[in-house]
């Protein structure tokens, strides 16, 4: 597989530039082809397709109702857990389809870690929070879980706070930090793919500036993939900006091209406020 | 754009309205400016050409509040897409508009050494480059409140003509200071009046820019019919 990837790399030397973007996109760590989701009568997504590249952070922004949730949802088929509630299409998570059946949901959301609106610490201590999902899927030494939860909190811009109390509550933590122990939590798998749904909704300005500046960071690593409303963070935070609306993907495009010159009069309608 | 929904947030929309007005005040003046300099050099009227330069520093001030204002819409709303380049065109094109009220100030300054020095030259080329710049100005301001990029085109190619006006000025003035030297005084003065006119088509074909770009979001080409060709211009001694 490395061998392949490396091949592929070498031989879009010499390429014209256009056309090493259009390889690159290929290379896409999510791909998405014609997805439709429904809750039950509901059509909740309508025939999407897009790509969320490696290494690089999208936004997906549009009204409440439209859908980008229902897309994170699927990423990591949490919809799984509700009857009524089913996908078609296709989404590749590095070649996979993970929307077809038989996929072994615990290993899929190990791949696809999520970090939800408010923090979700569990009643354990900073060191068991991170090492939660860990335990779940491999055996590790205790120098190696040390070491694995330093590598995550300090990723998550945590480690130089909390590292004399790893083994006090979590809960004893501020909001901005029990958010950055979520995703800690979430890295410590090391995932392919991180989701975070409205990371910041709940946090101070500071707080939230920490996060943009640790999704900055962690693009290097990993896949990211942003739902916010705040769309001076989706500008900020994001290379790729997705606009949904009504269950539709209206409009993608780098965040500096939908920021200041939109081409769907409707996206340009949602992100300067005049809507409906 | 006119059918373009509102704003949400009303204050927001009445700021942008506000904004728009402004420029529109500053258009004004700066029309005015340049249409009066153009009148006191082409009549002989020194009175009017102290005016033009007494009002100068209004347009000035008016450049200040612009980008105050806008600085702070900058601050406050963190505008985007169409809003957004609308701010930065205003703060931008006010620059090019203060540019031209000086221009049309120091026109101004040199009619009154014109009237003085009671020149027997013909004035009609200048006066017909003035008229052809106050037309291209006064479109371009309308494109600016109008919102409209065709009229922004149109301007910003209807400069060609104001260059070639130029070139023949030139041409014309540098004859009559081989004639005789005697004239040179009053022909410098004639030559940086029919230069400033050429620079305030430039600016002109500025803002022009700077429209198209707020309404389409897309820049004009770099290349601009240009026909000031004076810069390389050598009179032979056959002349």
């Amino acid at each position: 597989m490395e061998i392949a990837s490396h091949q592929k790399m070498s031989s879009d030397i010499g390429l014209p530039d256009a056309l090493r973007q259009a390889a690159h996109r290929s290379d896409a760590c999510v791909s998405i082809r014609n997805l439709n989701f429904y809750y039950g009568e509901t059509h909740a997504l309508k025939n999407i397709s897009i790509d969320f590249p490696d290494r690089q952070t999208t936004a997906m922004i549009g009204p409440s109702g439209c859908g980008k949730s229902t897309l994170l949802r699927v990423l990591n088929r949490m919809y799984d857990l509700y009857p009524g509630q089913r996908a078609e299409g296709e989404v590749h998570i590095n070649g996979e389809n993970i929307v077809a059946p038989g996929q072994d949901l615990t290993k899929l959301r190990r791949r696809v870690g999520m970090v939800f609106q408010k923090p979700t610490p569990f009643p354990k201590s900073i060191y068991e929070n991170v090492l939660f999902g860990v335990r779940l899927h491999e055996k590790l030494s205790k120098a190696e879980m040390d070491e694995r939860v330093e590598w995550a909190l300090t990723r998550s811009a945590l480690w130089n706070e909390v590292k004399d109390r790893l083994h006090t509550s979590a809960l004893g933590l501020s909001g901005g930090q029990q958010q950055r122990l979520c995703i800690a939590r979430s890295i410590a798998v090391r995932p392919d793919v991180l989701l975070l749904d409205e990371p910041t909704s709940a946090l101070d300005p500071i707080s939230t500036l920490k996060i943009e500046e640790l999704v900055d960071e962690l693009k290097r690593d990993f896949c990211i993939v942003i739902v916010t409303h705040n769309m001076q963070q989706a500008g900020r935070c994001a290379d790729q900006v997705a606009f949904f609306y009504l269950g539709e993907l209206v409009e993608v495009g780098p965040s500096s091209q939908i920021f200041t010159a939109p081409r769907e009069r409707k996206t340009q309608e949602y992100i300067t406020g005049r809507f409906g | 754009m006119a059918d373009e929904p509102k704003h949400i947030v009303s204050s927001f929309e009445s700021d942008l309205k506000k904004l728009h007005d402004m420029i529109a005040t500053m258009g004004g003046l700066v029309e005015r400016a340049v249409a009066d300099a153009s009148t006191a050099l082409l009549d002989h009227d020194t009175d009017l050409a102290s005016r033009v330069i007494e009002h100068d520093p209004k347009i000035n001030a008016e450049q200040h509040n612009i980008e105050q204002f806008a600085v702070r819409l900058l601050a406050l709303r963190q505008p985007v897409a169409d809003d957004l380049r609308q701010v930065i065109q205003a703060l931008k094109v006010v620059t090019d508009l203060e540019r031209i009220g000086d221009l049309a100030a120091n026109i101004a300054k040199r009619s009154i050494v014109i009237a003085q020095v009671a020149s027997t030259f013909s004035l009609s080329s200048l006066g017909q480059m003035a008229t052809l710049v106050q037309q291209n100005l006064k479109s371009c301001i309308d494109s600016v409140g109008e919102h409209n990029p065709q009229k922004a085109v149109f301007v910003w190619r209807a400069d060609q003509a104001v260059d070639d006006l130029y070139n023949a000025i030139f041409r014309e003035l540098i004859t009559y200071m081989m004639e005789d030297a005697r004239n040179i005084t009053a022909c410098t003065h004639l030559l940086f009046i029919a230069k400033n006119l050429e620079r305030i088509g430039d600016h002109t074909t500025n803002i022009a820019e700077l429209t198209y770009y707020a309404v389409t979001g897309e820049s004009l080409p770099d290349f601009r019919p240009k026909g000031d060709n004076t810069a390389a211009y050598m009179p032979t001694n056959a002349d």
